[in-house]
């Protein structure tokens, strides 16, 4: 593997009392998807958020460890965490559209990074809308609230709103959950197509779906990574049982 | 069997509760209105909110009360603006910066809170002290300055209930995407609670404009229009207190005919910001 682009070492989270990563060490390779397993309640979200430090606005969260980013820690009380966020755009589980039209939900990375104009944002709303696949659905109503878009609108025009802040990482939580197969397929082959351009790191919870776009794997159990590697390794050759046992659906 | 009529009849009992004191709430604002009505509709005239009162209009004879009028418009907009230049950003920090600091911004509700339990009598004696230890004469500014202290705890506290009630995904989804506080809090908070915060506004304009006591040492009362910030400045709840006291019918009558014009300003600029507002109502998520 080539040098990573982000990776973890030693890192514990806490939520209050209750230990939720526990010694996490992970390797993300550039420009590829990595897919993160795991049954619900494993980590999967908190490991996402600690990446892009969203645990933050969390009231007692505890963190040891460090994540490095392109060589630097970003865990360090130092660190510029807007920009940080910006590298790392992340897509919530649960869609979350910001309370304003179509079009300046997408306009938003773009304007806090400085580009204002009507003429210079259009085009570039619509490619990124696009680039998630919604353009179609949303070329007549741009000035209609978010929020009266369908959970998976609402999930794709996250993707279009996060891929428009130009981040170098896309951390996708459940991205395809509210989707239905067709669309998710069309997302799928997305993110494969992005990956040319963006590192990817995706939550699932559908082992096919695994298979069919991961590069690399992190298989996770009650905080824990159990295992680790490229994919066709994973699927072919798990090494620990449990990671068998939940190939085989054991947790599901 | 004996479980099933029992819930019936619980369910009956608090319906019928429920709509009982919907009735009794609306009763009471009719009647309020009916009152106000009928014993102030005879007098209200154009001639009342077109006109400054002439010599001898607090003893029945001509003029109106345009000058009083003018003045609490000119006080509770003033005062309104004050207070949102403060209260917002307040509201803001508490909700946003501060968020996890929750000592902090449980002392600050706490503060507000007892703030907001104190009389406007304070307030106006409070005003009062100020300006004599300031050199400020009774005026508009005097005014001004009071009742935006004396609203400004209604109008953080209404905004910060409404900004509490944001929901952690919105700021995880703004803050995802890079934003700064200041851009979560201007951007994105503000606007998700821009209904509330024309709450906060329309119910300080109304309590501002409707009191007596932060006033009534701190204005001081003339029949001209105030033409700056350091006129006197005569005010409606005044004039309805001034005029309420006078044993002439006509005059009293011209009170609820003065209360009568207060309400319908209060009304009409409900209506009105919320009309404006109208759109931003439907961004807000759900
Ligand atoms: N804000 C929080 N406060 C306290 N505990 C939390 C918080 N967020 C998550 N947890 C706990 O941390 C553990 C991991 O949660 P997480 O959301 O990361 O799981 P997940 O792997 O994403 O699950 P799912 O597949 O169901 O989304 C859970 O036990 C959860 O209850
Ligand atoms: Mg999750």
């Amino acid at each position: 593997m080539n040098q990573p682009i982000i990776s973890i070492k030693n890192l514990n989270l806490y939520f209050g009392k209750q230990h939720v990563l526990k010694n996490v060490n992970i390797e993300i390779p550039q420009n590829k998807v990595t897919v993160i397993l795991g049954p619900s309640g494993c980590g999967k979200t908190s490991l996402l958020k600690t990446m892009n430090r969203l645990v933050d606005l969390h009231e007692n969260v505890k963190i040891s460890g460090q994540v490095f980013l392109d060589n630097e820690d970003i865990l360090k009380d130092n660190v510029d965490i807007t920009r940080i966020r910006k590298k790392m755009g992340l897509l919530s589980q649960k869609p979350s559209p910001l309370p304003m039209t179509i079009f300046n939900n997408v306009a938003y990375g773009m304007r806090i990074n400085g580009i204002k104009r009507k003429r210079k944002l259009r085009p570039l709303v619509q490619k990124h809308l696009i680039e998630a696949n919604l353009w179609d659905e949303v070329k007549d109503r741009m000035n209609d609230p978010a929020s009266r878009l369908s959970i998976g609108q609402q999930q794709r025009l996250c993707l279009a709103r996060g891929l428009a802040v130009n981040p170098e990482i896309i951390l996708a939580d459940e991205p395809t959950s509210a989707l239905d197969p067709l669309s998710s397929t069309i997302i799928e082959k997305q993110f494969v197509e992005l990956k040319r351009d963006y590192t990817i790191v995706l939550v699932t919870h559908v082992l096919r779906q695994a298979r069919r776009i991961a590069d690399y794997i992190v298989f996770m159990y009650l905080g824990e990574v159990i295992e680790q590697g490229p994919a066709n390794e994973f699927f072919e050759n798990p090494r620990e049982e449990k990671t068998k046992a939940y190939l085989k659906g054991a947790f599901n | 069997m004996m479980r099933r009529i029992f819930k019936i009849i619980e369910e009956r009992f608090f319906y019928g509760l429920m709509l009982a004191s919907t009735a009794f709430l609306v009763a009471l604002l009719l009647f309020i209105v009916l009152i106000i009505l009928y014993k102030g509709l005879p007098s209200l005239s154009w001639e009342m909110v077109s006109q400054t009162p002439k010599g001898g209009y607090y003893f029945g004879r001509e003029g109106g009360l345009l000058n009083a009028i003018i003045g609490s418009l000119y006080l509770a907009t003033g005062a309104v603006v004050i207070g949102l230049f403060i209260s917002l950003p307040l509201s803001l920090a508490m909700n946003v910066y501060f968020r996890n600091n929750k000592k902090l911004v449980n002392a600050i509700r706490f503060v507000l809170d007892l703030l907001w339990g104190i009389p406007s009598i304070v307030y106006g004696a409070f005003g009062f002290t100020i300006m004599i230890y300031l050199g400020i004469k009774t005026s508009l500014l005097a005014g001004i300055i009071t009742v935006s202290i004396f609203i400004l705890p209604i109008m953080v506290r209404a905004m910060d209930e409404i900004m509490k009630q944001v929901p952690l995904t919105l700021l995880e989804s703004a803050f995802s995407l890079g934003s700064t506080n200041t851009e979560v809090a201007f951007k994105v908070v503000a606007r998700q609670c821009f209904p509330g915060i024309v709450t906060g506004v329309l119910l300080a304009f109304g309590r501002g404009i409707g009191d007596v006591a932060a006033v009534l040492f701190t204005t001081g009362y003339t029949d001209n229009i105030p033409t700056s910030l350091m006129d006197q400045t005569a005010t409606l709840p005044l004039a309805v207190f001034f005029q309420l006291g006078s044993p002439i019918p006509e005059v009293q009558s011209r009170a609820y005919a003065a209360a009568l014009i207060l309400t319908v300003i209060i009304l009409l600029i409900s209506v009105v910001t919320r009309f404006l507002s109208r759109r931003y109502y439907k961004t807000s998520i759900k």
